[in-house]
C-alpha cells in the first residue's frame, strides 16, 4: 500500500490533484448549500414552538458539528505528521485551523442569536455554548503557535503537539463543562433536545450539513494548495504554476 | 412557500432581527475567510514574481560585469 | 541501559535543576508572593463581607495558582536551552520523556508543593468557612502536579521563542479549565456539606494520567524546540 501511496506523498502531485478537486467541491458547496439554505428559509415550516426563529438551525447546527469534527481531523493530521514524518500532514494543520476557528466562532455567534429570542440573553453559560468557546480558544492557539515560529516547519510541527494535546482533553473539558453545568444551574435549557424534528424541517437541515461539508471541504482544499506553494515557493515546479514572469524592461 | 410576500420573509415573524443577524455573521465570517484565502494566494504569486524579477536583474548585472 | 542508569539519570536531573533554583532564591518565592499579592487584592475589589469572599475563595484562590504557575513556567527550560543543556539532553541515551518527567517533578516541588503550604494563608485571608479547608487542600495536592505537566508542555513548546507570555497563556488556559472546574467543584461540595470526593478522586485519577502522558508531549516539544 505504502508504494501506491508514495506518489501522492509529493506536494507537486497532491497540489495539482486538490487542483482538480477544488472546482467540483466549491460548485457542490455552492449548489447544495444554496438549496439547503432557500428550503429552510423559504419553504420548511414554521416551528409550532419557536415561529420563524428556529430557522437559524440550518447553519448553526451544521457548523457546530463540523467544528468539532474538523478538530479531530486537525489532531488526526498531526498525529499523522508525527509518527510518519510526512511533512505535507503538518502543513495541512495551517489550512485547516483557520476554517475550524471560523465554523466554531459561526456556531458560537448564531447559538447566541438564537439564544436572545428563546433563552432571552445573549450569552448563557450553557454547557454547549461553553465547550464551543474552549474549543475556539484551542483552534486560536495552535494557529496563534504555527505562525508564531518564524521556521514554518518548526511552527507546524509544534502547532501539531499542541493539536493532539488539545484533542485528548477535549472529552475531559466537555464532561467537566458539563458536569459544572448541571452543578450551577438546575434548570437544564433543553431547547436542543426537542423531539425528533418532522421531516419538512429535517430534509433541508439534511441539505445544509451536506453543503457545509462541500464548502469546509472547498476552503480546506484552497487553503492546502495555498500553503504547498509557500512551504515549496523555492522549488522548480512552482515556476510552472506561476508562469515566468514577464520580462519588464525595468533599468537600474 | 412558507411565506405570502417579502415583507413577510424579511420580518421572520417577527424574528426577523435575529435570523438576519446569525445568517449575516456567517455569511460575512464566511467571505472574510474566502477571500482571505484568495488574498494569501495572490500575494504569494506577488512575492514569486518579485524574486524571479530580482534574480532576473542579478544574472544581468553579473552579464554586464564580465 | 539498564534500569539503574535510567534511575541516576533522573535523580541526578532533578538534583541539578533543585541546586540550581536553590541558587537563585527569588524565584522560588516571586510567584509565591504574585498569590498572596493576587489573593489580597479581592477583599479590596469585591468588599470584605465573608458571604461573598468566602463563596469566591476557593475559585480565587485556584485562579491565582493557575497564573502563577504561568509566571514561573519560563525557568522550566529557558535557560537550560539557551546554554545549550537542553540541546545536550535530548542526546542523553536515557529515554527523553523520563528525563521531562524529571523537570516537570522539581518543578511541582518548587511551586506545587509550596502552593499547598501556602493555602491555609490564602483561605484565612478570603475567609473561606472552615468545612473547606481540608479540601481545598486536597485539590491543591492532587491538582497542581496537572498544572505542572501542562505548563512544561507549553513551556517546552515555546521556549525558543524569546519572549512566549502571551502566547503561552493563551495555549495552556483552555486545557486548565477542567481542573478549575473539578477543584472550586469539590470545595463548593464540601462547604454545602456534600461528599467531595468523587471530585478530589477524579483531579486524583486525572492527575495521574497527566503525568502519564505529559512527559512524552514534552520530550517531543523539547525535539522540535531544540533542532
Amino acid at each position: 500500500m505504502w508504494r501506491w501511496l508514495h506518489p501522492y506523498a509529493k506536494p507537486e502531485t497532491v497540489y495539482h490533484l486538490l487542483g482538480r478537486w477544488l472546482p467540483w467541491a466549491t460548485a457542490g458547496a455552492v449548489l447544495i448549500l444554496g438549496i439547503g439554505l432557500v428550503w429552510g428559509l423559504l419553504f420548511a415550516p414554521a416551528d409550532y414552538q419557536q415561529g420563524d426563529s428556529y430557522r437559524i438551525i440550518f447553519i448553526h447546527v451544521p457548523s457546530a458539528m463540523f467544528s468539532m469534527s474538523i478538530y479531530v481531523s486537525l489532531a488526526i493530521a498531526a498525529f499523522i505528521g508525527r509518527v510518519w514524518q510526512l511533512k505535507m500532514a503538518d502543513w495541512a494543520l495551517a489550512a485547516i485551523a483557520p476554517v475550524g476557528a471560523v465554523f466554531t466562532f459561526i456556531a458560537l455567534f448564531t447559538g447566541a442569536v438564537w439564544g436572545k429570542p428563546m433563552w432571552g440573553t445573549w450569552w448563557e453559560w450553557d454547557a454547549r455554548l461553553t465547550s464551543q468557546l474552549i474549543l475556539l480558544f484551542l483552534y486560536i492557539g495552535v494557529l496563534a503557535l504555527y505562525y508564531a515560529f518564524s521556521d514554518n516547519r518548526t511552527g507546524a510541527k509544534a502547532a501539531g503537539i499542541l493539536a493532539m494535546v488539545g484533542v485528548i482533553n477535549i472529552p475531559i473539558i466537555r464532561y467537566s463543562v458539563e458536569w459544572w453545568n448541571t452543578l450551577h444551574q438546575g434548570a437544564t435549557l433543553t431547547v436542543f433536545e426537542r423531539p425528533p424534528m418532522a421531516n419538512s424541517m429535517l430534509f433541508p437541515l439534511l441539505t445544509c450539513i451536506l453543503g457545509f461539508a462541500f464548502l469546509a471541504a472547498a476552503l480546506i482544499m484552497q487553503r492546502m494548495r495555498t500553503e504547498i506553494l509557500r512551504q515549496e515557493l523555492r522549488r522548480p515546479w512552482v515556476k510552472q504554476v506561476f508562469g515566468r514572469p514577464a520580462a519588464t524592461g525595468e533599468r537600474s | 412557500m412558507q411565506f405570502d410576500s417579502w415583507q413577510a420573509f424579511i420580518e421572520m415573524g417577527g424574528y426577523g432581527f435575529y435570523v438576519w443577524l446569525a445568517f449575516g455573521v456567517s455569511f460575512l465570517a464566511m467571505g472574510v475567510l474566502v477571500v482571505q484565502g484568495l488574498r494569501a494566494r495572490s500575494r504569494l504569486q506577488r512575492e514569486f514574481t518579485q524574486e524571479q524579477q530580482r534574480q532576473q536583474r542579478l544574472a544581468r548585472r553579473k552579464q554586464e560585469v564580465s | 541501559m539498564s534500569r539503574a542508569s535510567s534511575w541516576t539519570a533522573l535523580t541526578a536531573i532533578m538534583k541539578r535543576d533543585l541546586m540550581v533554583v536553590m541558587r537563585r532564591r527569588s524565584d522560588i518565592l516571586n510567584p509565591l508572593l504574585f498569590i498572596l499579592v493576587v489573593v489580597s487584592l479581592f477583599p479590596l475589589a469585591v468588599g470584605p463581607g465573608p458571604d461573598i469572599l468566602g463563596r469566591i475563595a476557593a475559585g480565587v484562590i485556584w485562579v491565582a495558582a493557575l497564573l502563577s504557575a504561568l509566571l514561573g513556567s519560563e525557568r522550566l527550560f529557558r535557560e537550560d536551552y539557551l546554554d545549550g543543556t537542553l540541546e545536550q539532553l535530548t542526546l542523553q541515551p536515557q529515554a527523553l520523556p523520563l528525563l521531562s518527567f524529571g523537570k516537570i517533578a522539581v518543578h511541582w516541588l518548587l511551586s506545587g508543593l509550596p502552593l499547598v503550604i501556602l493555602a491555609p494563608l490564602c483561605a484565612l485571608l478570603l475567609k473561606l468557612p472552615l468545612a473547606g479547608w481540608g479540601t481545598l487542600m486536597a485539590t491543591l495536592l492532587v491538582g497542581t502536579p496537572i498544572l505542572s505537566a501542562i505548563t512544561a508542555i507549553g513551556a517546552a513548546l515555546t521556549v525558543s521563542l524569546g519572549r512566549g507570555g502571551a502566547l503561552l497563556s493563551l495555549l495552556l488556559l483552555p486545557l486548565f479549565i477542567p481542573l478549575l472546574i473539578f477543584a472550586s467543584g469539590a470545595v463548593e461540595a464540601a462547604l454545602v456539606g456534600t461528599a467531595a470526593w468523587p471530585q478530589v478522586l477524579l483531579l486524583a485519577g486525572l492527575s495521574l494520567l497527566t503525568l502519564l502522558l505529559a512527559p512524552f508531549a514534552v520530550a517531543a516539544s523539547i525535539r522540535v524546540s531544540v533542532n
